[in-house]
């Protein structure tokens, strides 16, 4: 029985192992970081800690979002400090049973296929697993 | 024990068997040197004593019984039964090599490794008992109750103690080569040895004697050990602290009306600067970290030669910040190594050239300017300059007109280039040209510079300078497309403003590249919002804001929207994702909370090709006006010296020069009577100004064609020459004045007879 965070990123359902997030904090003012990869947004300033963020939009090769909601970071805990994603909609920590962790479908391909451990079938909806290390390396 | 216990005591062996081992090799090499008395035997003994011991508790066998070996030999020598010997000394320094290894693998594996050292232990072992090999025991003359065994095979002496030191001296003159002073094997002997004996044992016939004092209290006595990471944590928390004064104070200087806090402020603003200071200072570690392992490397490195190094060092205790001491460890290293390889000559050359065979390598570290200077210098063979550059020319990092240029001074930093090495033959030390270039880039990367002096026969100095730390630094804000960023004030050399309306006319356009004329010299500009692609130029003209920095020798302008203030900011680094990215050295929390990125001048540099050289104009030029040295400023003007194929040497003032182009001869067309080439969308008339002055060019057919681009009114000219020279500052007194058309007068200029030319006048002489 694992527990996972989960957040909406476009109609996608993702999930990423409690025990690798640090926090959750709503949007926070960027810095541009020019000559930066496309998938880094900028930087924030957590209570005095910089802290790069990747929009998991472009990370996953999905369209920019249509609407002005602003973005949540959702804070990863790495040895060299944290690394913030990008997502839509914060939704709740889920708990996911071993049993019930497949093979994702074959419908889905591209980027999101590669970084994905596996996928669970909840009651109305499919969550996708993040493969957290893979997500955050660009 | 249980296993976290056990791994408690592990990595306490462990700390504390690599701080001994490292006291190991200095202590074993003064001893060599015939510095330290007892208490260096004893403490010598100890630290394997220890290390056997503890080992030994905690079951680490192989360790032990290496360890054991050596305490035997050891135990021996602090008693007087041993007598110490170069051979001893090599073999208990390959012991401490061997233990360290075997502590490394107990550090990374978390158990011994499967190397027992046999062979060492059987060495050390054989060493306990002296064999009929050479008499080395008598080196120190060092015996328990047997004085007379040493006097055997000496020549007689009045006395015990002379007929030992005259066996020492001898014995310590051929024994190995390490030592200063090379006593010749004299009268002068007796007088000198006592010191020696003294120095390393007691007199062999009184063990009872009182051993001499220690000479300084251990340095464990004064402090306490503290882990680096808390003291990590701690700076951190002053940084953040620093931050937060920042924002306070900006957020109250304003409000006058609320004393109370104002005062309160005021307080808090000085104390976070003592704490800051306060802070800094305990990661400030003494150079003597750094430069401990150096006794052993240039004893390794010179034996391995066969050549004779002395070490001194200077200025120890001189302190620098841990992050600092971690970006110089290699490069000194390096540059050690390179001096006694190449700077120090052999034994025999040096004899052969009147110097004592010993050379000698001096460390000297100071604070001086509010940096830290490390000079290190050898009275070794000096830099060839002519050497250098022909070997430069060779592998075609410079021009054979660049060379032609240099002086002997510029030729001798010519061995920071990469690839450059005038070594004969590769050693294993240094001689693949990979060394001093990186030496170069990493002292820079940190704010440093490094700079070498030469005297041909006599020796090298090199001299680095790197700034105190890089964790709070002063930086001047700037704004660039609505974005804040930080430059270091290290780098900085002045600001520049021009106005709106003189923007046009200040920025000029040499190959391309902009520039601007800073009192007289070209300075090449880098468009910031250009460099990182960032921001949308508007046409509109607007004042420029010049920020004149400087990486390593080059200087250049950074064009920005706006320079804000100065102010000191703490250097966080950036995350692994921009890391990579050379133009950030890192990132910095401002005073509205807001990150701001800090420029790496040396990275922007290299962005914008301003390093290479991409206005060759410029940099001849600067290079000339260095050489030039100070001269009047009220003649000097610029100037484009070319020729016309002919022998003849011609000028024109470079305020006259648009740009300098060249074409293909295809690329001229005939509009009537006159040759035209197509030019920026306009129709360009060419004048050849060989022609209009009556002299015959002599151009190769085919060849390309120098043009000076010159604007008259609205028009683009063209002045076709032979060849251009070079463009120069240079005070010029015209002679002979008006007595051609199209020529000003004569000059010499460069130490050659040159005549200016009258563009105007030629212009109108064409009649174009």
């Amino acid at each position: 029985m694992s527990l996972y965070c989960t957040f909406y990123i476009e109609h996608l359902f993702f999930g990423v192992p409690v025990d690798h997030v640090q926090e959750v904090v709503r949007h926070q003012e960027m810095s541009r970081v020019p000559l930066a990869p496309p998938e880094v947004s900028g930087l924030i300033n957590l209570r005095g800690q910089i802290v790069t963020a990747i929009d998991l939009r472009r990370r996953l090769r999905l369209q920019a979002s249509v609407s002005d909601k602003r973005p949540m970071n959702v804070l990863i805990k790495t040895p060299e400090g944290a690394v913030s994603l990008l997502v839509d909609q914060i939704e709740d920590v889920l708990e996911v049973p071993e049993e019930g962790v497949e093979r994702p479908p074959e419908t889905l391909q591209g980027e999101v296929r590669s970084i994905i451990t596996g996928a669970c079938k909840l009651k109305d909806r499919l969550l996708l697993l993040l493969d957290t290390q893979k997500t955050i390396e660009l | 024990m249980n296993i976290s216990q056990q791994q408690q005591f592990i990595n306490d062996l462990l700390v504390e068997s690599f701080e001994g081992l490292d006291r190991f090799d200095r202590e074993l090499l003064d001893l060599e040197n015939g510095q330290g008395g007892t208490e260096v035997l004893h403490s010598i003994f100890r630290i394997i004593h220890t290390l056997k011991g503890t080992s030994g508790c905690l079951g680490l066998r192989k360790i032990q019984k290496l360890a054991h070996a050596g305490e035997s030999l050891l135990d021996l020598i602090r008693n007087g039964k041993l007598s110490v010997s170069s051979e001893i000394i090599s073999a208990l320094l390959k012991m401490s090599d061997a233990l360290r290894a075997m502590l490394r693998e107990l550090e990374a594996k978390g158990a011994e490794g499967e190397a027992g050292h046999d062979d060492l232990i059987a060495t050390l072992q054989q060493l306990q008992t002296p064999g009929p090999v050479i008499a080395q025991n008598t080196a120190f003359g060092l015996f328990d109750d047997e004085p007379s065994a040493s006097s055997e095979s000496e020549s007689p002496a009045t006395s015990e103690l002379a007929s030992e030191s005259v066996a020492t001296a001898e014995e310590t003159s051929e024994a190995s080569g390490v030592f200063d002073a090379k006593s010749p094997v004299s009268s002068v002997a007796p007088a000198q040895a006592p010191t020696a004996v003294k120095a390393v044992a007691p007199k062999a016939a009184t063990i009872s004697e009182q051993p001499a004092a220690p000479a300084h209290p251990s340095a464990a006595d004064s402090g306490i050990r503290v882990d680096i990471s808390l003291l990590d944590r701690l700076m951190n928390l002053v940084g953040e602290l620093v931050l937060a004064r920042n924002q306070i104070v900006q957020n109250t200087t304003g409000n006058a009306a609320d004393g109370a806090l104002s005062a309160a402020a005021q307080r808090l603003n000085i104390i976070t600067t003592e704490l800051q200071e306060g802070v800094m200072k305990t990661r400030m570690q003494p150079i003597a970290g750094v430069w401990a392992k150096y006794p052993r490397i240039v004893r390794d490195v010179s034996i391995e030669l066969g050549k004779k190094v002395r070490l001194e060092m200077e200025g120890q205790e001189t302190e620098l910040d841990r992050t600092i001491i971690e970006a110089i460890k290699d490069p000194l290293t390096h540059i050690i190594r390179n001096s006694v390889d190449h700077g120090i000559e052999a034994p025999e050359k040096r004899r052969a050239s009147g110097k004592s065979e010993d050379g000698l390598l001096h460390l000297r570290a100071f604070h001086e300017g509010g940096q830290v200077n490390i000079e290190v210098s050898d009275d070794g063979a000096g830099i060839n300059a002519a050497k250098v550059k022909a070997k430069a020319l060779e592998k075609g990092l410079i021009t054979a007109e660049q060379a032609g240029r240099m002086s002997d001074r510029e030729a001798m930093n010519l061995i920071f280039l990469p690839g450059l090495s005038t070594a004969d033959k590769i050693t294993n030390v240094s001689g693949r040209g990979v060394g001093m270039d990186v030496v170069k880039t990493n002292i820079e990367k940190i704010g440093g510079s490094v700079d070498v002096q030469s005297s041909l026969g006599e020796g090298t100095t090199l001299r680095i300078k790197i700034p105190l730390t890089l964790a709070i630094i002063p930086a001047l804000i700037i704004t660039s497309s609505s974005e804040r960023f930080a430059i270091p004030q290290v780098s900085l050399v002045e600001l520049v403003r021009i106005d709106a309306d003189q923007v046009a006319k200040s920025i000029e356009y040499i190959f391309d590249a902009p520039v601007y004329r800073l009192r007289g010299k070209l300075l090449p500009l880098v468009y910031l919002q250009r460099v990182l692609r960032f921001g949308d130029e508007d046409s509109k003209p607007r004042a420029a804001n010049i920020v004149v920095v400087r990486a390593g020798e080059q200087q250049f302008g950074l064009v920005v929207d706006d320079v804000n203030d100065t102010q000191e900011i703490v250097v966080k680094p950036l995350g692994k994702h921009l890391k990579g990215l050379s133009v950030f050295a890192g990132a910095t929390i401002m005073g509205d909370g807001r990150v701001a990125l800090i420029l790496d001048v040396f990275g922007l540099a290299q962005h914008a090709h301003v390093v290479a050289q991409n206005s060759e104009a410029a940099s001849a030029e600067n290079r000339t006006l260095t050489q030039a040295g100070a001269q009047a400023l009220s003649n000097r003007q610029s100037i484009l010296i070319f020729s016309l194929g002919t022998e003849n040497r011609l000028a024109m003032q470079l305020s006259s020069v648009g740009r300098l182009e060249k074409f293909q001869p295809e690329k001229v067309e005939r509009e009537g009577l006159r040759e035209v080439v197509q030019y920026r969308g306009q129709i360009m008339p060419l004048i050849h100004v060989a022609e209009v002055l009556g002299l015959r060019a002599n151009r190769a057919a085919g060849a390309e064609l120098p043009v000076v681009v010159y604007r008259s009114g609205e028009r683009n000219l063209g002045l076709v020459v032979g060849r251009i020279e070079d463009i120069i500052d240079d005070s010029v007194v015209l002679e002979n004045q008006r007595q051609r058309s199209g020529i000003l007068g004569s000059a010499v200029i460069q130490g050659r007879v040159t005549e200016m030319i009258d563009v105007p006048a030629i212009v109108a002489a064409s009649r174009i």
